[in-house]
């Protein structure tokens, strides 16, 4: 029996757990960060656009502070974050970025003077202050009020994950590359590390840790088409709540990205809309004003993806081999600002789809991109029914983001939960005394084992790419951006249908080291497990929010659903998981629940907003006079590391 | 394309698997028919799923980011998610891992570790005591835009590897640091933010394994799959350590 010790146990590399994997390491505890890939290579790199942070440097960001991109948070989630968390996010952001900057990201930054930008297909002319010169600038992005996305021209996230790399590179944290986490260990309700099987070898080895933390990512690949990388099949995920005792929450909210190409589903960034671009139906005709004559193209993303597929639905899209799309025009655009400020977007036009964006049109549709969903936890990034096991960034439901994601809060939520939860992680191995029977260790590595020469020795059975098929386009057709009870129950039985064939998986190349073939067989049935969460949760969520879209049940209904969904797949022969729910307070919450701003509101409000207004007047009230942080401390009084508390400075602000 | 006669493409594949005792490397043939927009990232997954499953190669962003997938194809270092099979057009390709790095097997070879060793090696990180004590409730260092553009410009390296694959001199000698690795040195040399003296950066590079050690071939710069100025880099690179500076 192969095993290695550790305090902190990191699993995926990218700028979540690698930030995770330097806090523990900088408190003086003994850190590993398990990754399928070179950590330099992980799905964070793809992150083009941009980072939110409210320095309001830029004179288009001035104004700009924590309560704003709070405010644009919880709108955007459409009520459905954890108010608590989504305060210490806005709160760290600029200490994040700040640290960043001292780790050599390249920010893009202010340069004083006048400049021409594209505002509601407009050529303006704004003009940057002597006293922002330098500092970190910021882009447009959709569903903000503050021009609040930092960026490093649209390579942010490889910028960002290459300093965080070279972070821990620096701090001597090993990266063990190509390993894959199949199963937690845990003992007694606590988790003591994992399963871990070598992909190249393909030995198993049992990691044994105090903490150990889940940053693999999303689970797009449950779905045909998506941007996310080939990698992000929810691994990770799937085997927190394969322990049966971790939940995941809010699978459904799955979020649908309006701009990427057609038909191979790579993204190209929000930052084109942001920086002036503007969507076109099939007659050149700009239709977004429409729909949405406030936000237009830069409504929440959930909205512009909507809003294209009626429009679509309308016979306005594009015909084309591959299906109907729409085109994304930064024509209008400078030259130089896209060869430059936009340069992935014109690399990917070039090699992928043989145009040119100077001069053409590029064909886009919604298309998978974000989960919201994830392993459930509470402040401190710890799973809500696993003691001992961590979660930061998409693979966990921190639950920054509700039903929908803002633009450029997702690698802010790597580097800023990756700060905190790390600190937590860091205190747990402080706390935690090592304590483990062998054979616990041995018991699960048998499992696992057992599993794998299982399906080397079957001799016929399903084949495990097939499945893995099937349950793409299940989601594709049945979970998609809009949904129906029809289709969903559906999608519900077909999967539970997979699901068993899954447990009959044989393959043709009946060898156990390096086998991709073996690779999918061992993921495949996980896969379809979390799909089936996806599935259930939205069929059983008779009403819309955010991403979640129910054409059967259209509005938002706080009265009976303003409540997270627990998934705990706790029976290992059950084809659905057992659903529970975690009503959200709005007693706590210091932004009631009120309209989003886009199209009628017919939200069927709670009993408890109007109390909660009521409550908050008063408390106001009684404390005349405080200032804006004060009053947040009164409304939402978050914990937050001390290394991270503090006011942040702005520049012509000071500390207010 | 429609009333075109769809092409079947062949490809010609090194087959190798040093995991298993006794295999040996040969290539295997395989035919596909050709999609609109097809890319060598589509074939293969294609021949794993249809034809053999056992096929190694590696894939994550397929969009030309992360750079997982180098390989030579028809006898060059290339990208294989964003090669398009219509670039050849006889529609016979031929597919052999990266030279250079340690084959895994088939398609896939490890580039992680040796782009880990460089990052030790030429220590790509910023070198300042103070970074740790930065006030981060502060307002930021300034950094004037077009110094933050000239970083952002050599810091678009993937890590790929296709420069070491392209790379004369690393054939012969090992050791030699390679274009990647001076990339990521004139990044950090032209950082403000990285308080290394010329000194240290010419201890680092300044020998035969280092910048002295190139031939000049700049085949790095014909097949950087993003455009990186390689040449200008490794001619600027030795002056700056040359005159000491």
């Amino acid at each position: 029996m192969k095993v290695i010790y550790t305090d902190s146990l990191v699993i995926g590399g990218g700028l979540a757990g690698l930030r995770v994997a330097i806090a523990a390491k900088q408190r003086g505890h003994d850190t590993i960060v398990l990754s399928l890939i070179p950590a330099k290579r992980s799905h964070s790199a793809a992150a083009q656009g941009g980072m939110q942070a409210s320095l309001g440097a830029s004179i288009k960001g001035v104004g700009d502070d924590e309560d704003v991109h709070f405010g644009d948070t919880v709108r955007g989630s459409d009520w459905g974050c954890d108010q608590d968390v989504a305060r210490a996010f806005v709160n760290t952001a600029p200490k994040a970025i700040r640290q960043l900057t001292a780790w050599g990201v390249p920010w893009s930054r202010v340069q004083r003077g006048d400049r021409q930008v594209v505002i509601n297909g407009k050529k303006v002319t704004i003009t940057e202050s002597d006293d922002a010169h330098g500092l970190i600038n910021s882009r447009d992005f959709g569903g903000t009020k503050k021009w609040r996305t930092c960026y490093t021209s649209d390579g942010t996230g490889h910028t960002m994950l290459y300093a965080m790399d070279n972070k821990a590179i620096e701090l001597n944290i090993p990266v063990h590359e190509r390993k894959e986490a199949v199963a937690l260990i845990h003992e007694e309700g606590v988790c003591k590390g994992a399963i871990v099987r070598d992909l190249i070898t393909g030995k198993l080895t049992a990691y044994v840790a105090k903490a150990t933390t889940i940053a693999t990512g999303g689970y797009g690949r449950i779905y045909a088409i998506s941007t996310n990388s080939v990698i992000s099949e929810g691994i990770g995920t799937a085997i927190a709540m394969e322990t049966g005792l971790a939940p995941l929450g809010n699978m459904e909210a799955v979020q649908f990205h309006p701009t990427a190409i057609v038909p191979v589903g790579i993204l190209t960034t929000e930052g084109c809309r942001g920086d002036g671009g503007l969507l076109l139906d099939k007659d050149g005709y700009r239709f977004m004003p429409d729909y949405e004559p406030e936000k237009k193209e830069l409504a929440s993303r959930d909205v512009v993806s909507r809003r294209m597929i009626e429009h679509m639905r309308k016979g306005k899209g594009v015909p084309s081999r591959y299906g109907d799309h729409l085109w994304l025009d930064i024509t209008l655009l400078d030259e130089k600002h896209i060869r430059k400020n936009l340069r992935e977007v014109d690399e990917i036009c070039h090699y992928f789809l043989g145009i040119d964006p100077v001069k053409d049109y590029i064909p886009v549709r919604p298309t998978q991109h974000y989960s919201m969903g994830g392993i459930k936890t509470n402040y401190k990034g710890e799973s809500i029914g696993l003691k001992g096991l961590f979660s930061a960034g998409e693979s966990a439901c921190w639950d920054l983001h509700g039903f929908n994601r803002l633009g450029g809060n997702s690698v802010a939520e790597t580097v800023v939960a990756g700060m905190l939860v790390g600190e937590y992680v860091a205190d747990y191995c402080e706390t935690t005394e090592l304590k483990i029977n062998t054979k616990t260790v041995e018991f699960f590595l048998e499992q696992e084992r057992v599993k794998i020469s299982d399906l080397l020795n079957r001799e016929t059975g399903e084949n495990p790419f097939k499945l893995k098929k099937e349950m793409q386009q299940i989601m594709m057709d049945k979970v998609g951006i809009f949904r129906n009870h029809d289709d969903l129950s559906k999608a519900v039985e077909e999967l539970k249908v997979l699901n068993q064939k899954a447990k009959n998986i044989a393959l043709r190349n009946r060898i156990s080291s390096s086998n991709p073939e073996l690779v999918e067989a061992i993921r495949v049935p996980k896969m379809i497990k979390l799909a089936q969460c996806v599935a259930y949760g939205a069929l059983l969520r008779t009403e819309s929010r955010g991403g979640h879209a129910r054409e059967d049940f259209p509005q938002r209904d706080d009265k009976n659903w303003l409540k997270r969904t627990l998934a705990y797949w706790k029976d290992d022969n059950a084809d659905i998981p057992e659903i529970d729910y975690e009503p959200l307070d709005i007693m706590k919450m210091e932004l009631p629940p009120a309209s989003r701003g886009y199209g009628d509101d017919k939200t069927t409000p709670h009993p408890d907003t109007e109390k909660r207004e009521k409550e908050i007047e008063k408390l106001l009230k009684d404390h005349p006079g405080i200032d804006r942080i004060q009053t947040s401390e009164l409304l939402n009084p978050v914990e937050v590391p001390e290394r991270y508390q503090g006011k942040n400075e702005r520049v012509g602000r000071g500390f207010k | 394309m429609s009333n075109e006669e769809k092409r079947t493409l062949t490809f010609e594949i090194l087959r190798y698997n040093p995991q298993i005792k006794g295999d040996t490397p040969k290539m295997k043939k395989y035919e596909v028919v050709e999609a609109p927009g097809m890319t060598v990232f589509i074939v293969l997954n294609e021949i794993r799923e249809e034809h053999d499953p056992s096929l190694q190669f590696d894939f994550v962003c397929r969009a030309g980011i992360c750079g997982s997938c180098g390989m030579i194809i028809n006898g060059e270092p290339k990208l294989a998610c964003r090669t398009l099979t219509d670039t050849y057009p006889k529609g016979i390709i031929t597919l052999l891992p990266l030279p250079v790095f340690e084959l895994i097997g088939d398609l896939s070879v490890n580039t992680g570790k040796v782009m880990r060793q460089m990052s030790e090696r030429v220590e790509s990180w910023i070198h300042d005591k103070d970074a740790e004590n930065v006030d981060l409730t502060r307002i930021e260092e300034r950094m004037e835009p077009e110094v933050a553009e000239e970083i952002y410009e050599l810091e678009r390296c993937v890590e790929c590897g296709l420069c070491l694959a392209a790379c004369a001199t690393k054939r012969m000698r090992d050791d030699f640091l390679g274009a990647v690795g001076f990339m990521r040195l004139a990044r950090y040399a032209i950082d403000p933010r990285d308080k290394r003296s010329g000194k240290e950066f010419y201890d680092i590079i300044g020998d035969d394994d280092g910048v002295f050690g190139c031939m000049t071939l700049l085949g790095c710069e014909d097949y950087c799959p993003k455009d990186l100025p390689h040449q200008t880099q490794i001619a600027y690179l030795r002056r700056k350590m040359a005159l000491g500076k």
